[in-house]
């Protein structure tokens, strides 16, 4: 555990029947937070973005997930964007050139990760070929007997 | 399964999956014992800030938009903040003191009501030239700024120089001075 966590804990559990602990705004959320857009078409393809785009705040859970005020303020964004007419892609590619690929749960393929997509294939294509000359020499021992 | 094993050189391909899995087990220790970093720095750093136009979250000051970074050529803080977040409060003597020091620093007050910001700023001082309102945190989605408080350092071409993460501490000051200083540029 921290060291100031300590005393920051004591000074709260003393001050707080004095004071509401305000760690979280009161405004309303944002307009389309928790409102569907009227287009299902439009809604459909905004929930499927929002699924794939990583809460800032709660960085377990996407934004369409998180009950996180910014969360809600991402949603509305998106939903505004999706019914003005913009790609889910370029939403995504948006917020990828602000937060970088961190803010998307959808893998892409960079100088990055590319091994990540090449090594399975490798690998599986390897254990063909071993396996392939295990049985081709198992088969002609058997011949041989 | 008597064959005598394999001799010459490939012996020591057995001890291979050992190393291996000690490799896997000390990369896991690493990632477990290390703290762990949740912030989310911007990607916007050395890219100009994004058009916007805040409306006034007080009386007192005027909003804030892209125009007012470029007008006198000189570096500026933009500093993300709410009065509803606690280190946002802790971090005011710092950014009294800069603004003391001549540092022209503008404010985003995020989701937040105006008799709110009033007595935040009341209580805590108010160091900022400007403040803009984003209720919906667009200007805080658009410079890739994922909590308050949050510093910018903003050159006097309105490019983004250096993003501080939470509150500034009195030893940061300083460090804040030389990115203004390194921002003029």
């Amino acid at each position: 555990m921290k060291r100031w966590l300590g005393p920051v804990l004591l000074v709260l559990a003393a001050a707080a029947p004095l004071v509401p602990l305000a760690a979280q705004d009161t405004m309303p959320p944002a307009p389309y937070a928790y409102r569907q857009l009227d287009d299902p078409v439009k809604e459909a393809k905004a929930q499927a973005l929002m699924e794939t785009l990583r809460c800032l705040k709660c960085q377990s859970q996407s934004i369409a997930d998180s009950e996180a005020p910014m969360a809600g303020d991402m949603r509305s964004e998106v939903r505004q964007r999706i019914a003005a007419g913009e790609d889910p892609e370029a939403i995504r590619a948006w917020l990828i050139e602000r937060y970088g690929d961190y803010v998307s749960y959808a893998p892409r393929v960079t100088a990055l990760t590319w091994p990540l997509f090449v090594l399975p294939a490798a690998l599986l294509g390897l254990a063909a070929l071993l396996l392939r000359r295990r049985f081709i020499r198992g088969r002609a021992r058997e011949e041989r007997e | 399964m008597s064959e005598p094993p394999p001799a010459g050189p490939r012996r020591w391909v057995i001890w291979l999956p050992l190393v291996l899995f000690g490799t896997f087990v000390a990369l896991v220790l690493v990632g477990l014992l290390r703290p762990a970093d949740h912030e989310v720095a911007s990607k916007m750093i050395g890219k100009p800030l994004p058009q916007f136009n805040l409306p006034p979250a007080i009386a007192e000051r005027p909003g804030l938009a892209l125009e007012d970074f470029l007008s006198d050529g000189k570096p500026r803080l933009l500093n993300v903040f709410a009065s509803w977040c606690i280190p946002c409060a802790v971090e005011s003597p710092q950014l009294d003191a800069l603004a003391k020091q001549g540092v022209e620093i503008d404010g985003i007050a995020i989701r937040d009501h105006r008799e709110d910001v009033v007595a935040f700023l009341a209580r805590n001082g108010n160091p900022f030239k400007r403040i803009g309102a984003d209720n919906v945190s667009s200007v805080q989605l658009a410079i890739g700024s994922s909590g308050v408080p949050e510093t910018f350092v903003i050159d006097g071409k309105g490019v983004i120089r250096y993003q501080h993460i939470g509150e500034i501490r009195a030893d940061q000051v300083p460090m804040i001075l030389q990115k203004l200083k390194e921002a003029e540029s």
